[in-house]
């Protein structure tokens, strides 16, 4: 499996606030990859570096052999790489239809994204039945279901899972999970930001361990979550 | 009788006058909606649309619809062109340095315009025949039914765009949330130049209208029209389209029988007490309401 995405070494700023120091990771085609840690670590800022949203200061990030680092977001996304804001950040405002076809924004291809549609709707078929319901009305595992649906309607080759599991019951946890499985055996690749620690590890291949902006932990999922270091830290013994 | 129709006669006379506010409200609270900004300089930029009519009608002998084309044509690009200058190098500053720097345009605009085409008023053409239509004895003029025509033609226009085309829904989405929108692939630059260009030509429309209907325009006759759609736009709730249809239209009706049955010397207290009442009692304005964000 070919490199995805490659972080080599970046530093990210919050005005004088060095929030990433000098990370690096990698992400192979069809894998699912976790990056783990407690809150405040720098997981989301990375996404957001990412995805735009964030300018490093230095280093490369390397999207299918194409330097993408400080590019503007609108950019990235047609790179092919789509996130799922933590907070779900759907469109409260706009109907649950009006969400995903800004999800297709980047697109032109009228009969691809109704094909895309009816496949979001297969994946979440309480979307299909709230379709013209605003989108704020919905509950809180709906709208995380939304915001995936909607980052999967640009039809991503990365797809970036910013703390899925915020707020949501045990059992709604266990779903989503499951179709995030399910989403990256239909052929997405995956990179996973969860302060679920356990629940992220069990469908990773591969996760990172990050704290206070550095990676302190690398490796095979299964192998860091059996690591007595890990288990201490974030597993709660 | 006598009270009824007075009354009747009043609310079409205040309908006119608010369709203006709304015209130049839809602006403020479009532009309000998606860079939090009050642009101070809207009523300037209604009145630069209202020369550029009139230079158009008198300069180039067109007939009003073909003017008000090209007054909405320049005055959007003006618009954009100070959004683009003036704002946009400021979007990461305080809050303030951009207002100040609003008003900042509001006073260039006012007094280039003076220096090109002389702080006189002038007598705006008549462009359409001074007919008045009689219904019972009720008057309504040529001119109102142009307001009232031309308004809800470009209220038709502008829900179509931004209920139904993918723009439209790009600044929806942008000025719910811009860092999202930027997520979906919605250039936010692209889109709040877009939205500067349509408020803009919404407000050379109003200033066009106006001319016709009061046959003069001079270079400070945006400030209190500029203040008024922004108390309008307040009303209806900032940021909310419909809101500043509505606020418009009741901030007008509230002028005019004010002007019919008390005095005209307190149309405009009677605006900037709506002002403070609204701000008072529901900040928020008519449409306005508080999303929870669930969890």
């Amino acid at each position: 499996m070919g490199t995805m995405l490659k972080i080599d070494n970046i530093n990210v700023y919050y005005g004088a606030i060095h929030a990433i120091k000098g990370i690096s990771l990698e992400v192979h085609e069809g894998e699912i990859v976790t990056l783990i840690g407690a809150n405040g670590a720098g997981k989301s800022t990375t996404l957001r570096t990412i995805s735009g949203l964030l300018k490093p200061k230095s280093g490369k990030i390397t999207f299918l052999g194409k330097d993408i680092a400080g590019k503007p977001a609108h950019e990235i996304v047609r790179e092919g790489i789509s996130q799922v804001p933590e907070g779900r950040r759907i469109f409260a405002e706009m109907s649950v239809l009006e969400n995903l076809e800004l999800g297709a924004f980047i697109r032109n291809d009228a009969d691809g994204i109704k094909e895309d549609m009816e496949m979001v709707f297969r994946r979440f078929p309480r979307l299909e039945e709230r379709k013209d319901q605003q989108a704020g009305t919905l509950s809180g595992g709906e709208q995380q279901m939304l915001a995936m649906g909607r980052a999967l309607m640009s039809r991503p080759k990365l797809l970036l899972l910013d703390e899925p599991s915020m707020g949501l019951a045990p059992l709604l946890i266990r779903e989503i999970f499951s179709i995030i499985e399910d989403i990256n055996k239909t052929g997405t690749t995956i990179l996973l930001v969860e302060q679920n620690a356990n629940m992220a590890l069990s469908i990773a291949d591969r996760a990172y361990v990050l704290e206070t902006g550095r990676i302190t932990l690398s490796g095979d999922a299964g192998k860091l979550a059996a690591s007595e270091d890990v288990r201490k830290a974030y597993l709660g013994g | 009788m006598e009270f009824s129709q007075q009354l009747l006669q009043q609310l079409i006379n205040g309908i006119s006058l608010g369709s203006i506010y709304a015209l130049i409200a839809l602006g403020y609270t479009m532009i309000y909606g998606i860079i939090k900004l009050i642009n101070f300089a809207h009523g300037d930029i209604y009145m630069v649309g209202a020369y550029i009519g009139f230079f158009a009608i008198t300069q180039a002998n067109l007939s009003i619809l073909p003017a008000l084309l090209i007054s909405m044509v320049v005055t959007g690009l003006l618009g954009m062109l100070v959004e683009k200058l003036a704002y946009k190098p400021l979007r990461h500053a305080p809050r303030i340095s951009i207002l100040i720097t609003a008003i900042g345009v509001s006073f260039f605009l006012e007094y280039a315009t003076m220096y090109f085409v002389s702080p006189t008023p002038r007598t705006f053409p008549e462009v359409i025949d001074n007919v008045a239509f009689h219904v019972g004895d009720l008057v309504i003029n040529g001119q109102q039914l142009l307001i009232l025509g031309i308004t809800v033609v470009l209220m038709i226009i502008l829900t179509y765009i931004v209920q139904k085309t993918k723009l439209g829904k790009a600044m929806r989405a942008a000025s719910f949330d811009t860092e999202t929108a930027q997520l979906m692939g919605v250039n936010a630059d692209q889109v709040i130049s877009f939205t500067f260009i349509i408020g803009s030509a919404l407000a050379a429309v109003a200033g066009v209208l106006v001319g016709v209907y009061y046959n003069s325009i001079d270079p400070l006759m945006g400030i209190m029209p500029g203040l008024k759609a922004f108390v309008a736009a307040v009303l209806g709730g900032i940021g909310i389209l419909p809101g500043a249809v509505v606020g418009g239209l009741v901030l007008g009706v509230i002028e005019a029988l004010v002007s019919g049955f008390i005095s005209s010397t307190f149309r405009d207290a009677a605006a900037f007490a709506i002002l403070i009442l609204v701000l008072l009692f529901k900040p928020s304005g008519l449409f306005g309401k508080n999303t929870n964000e669930k969890v």
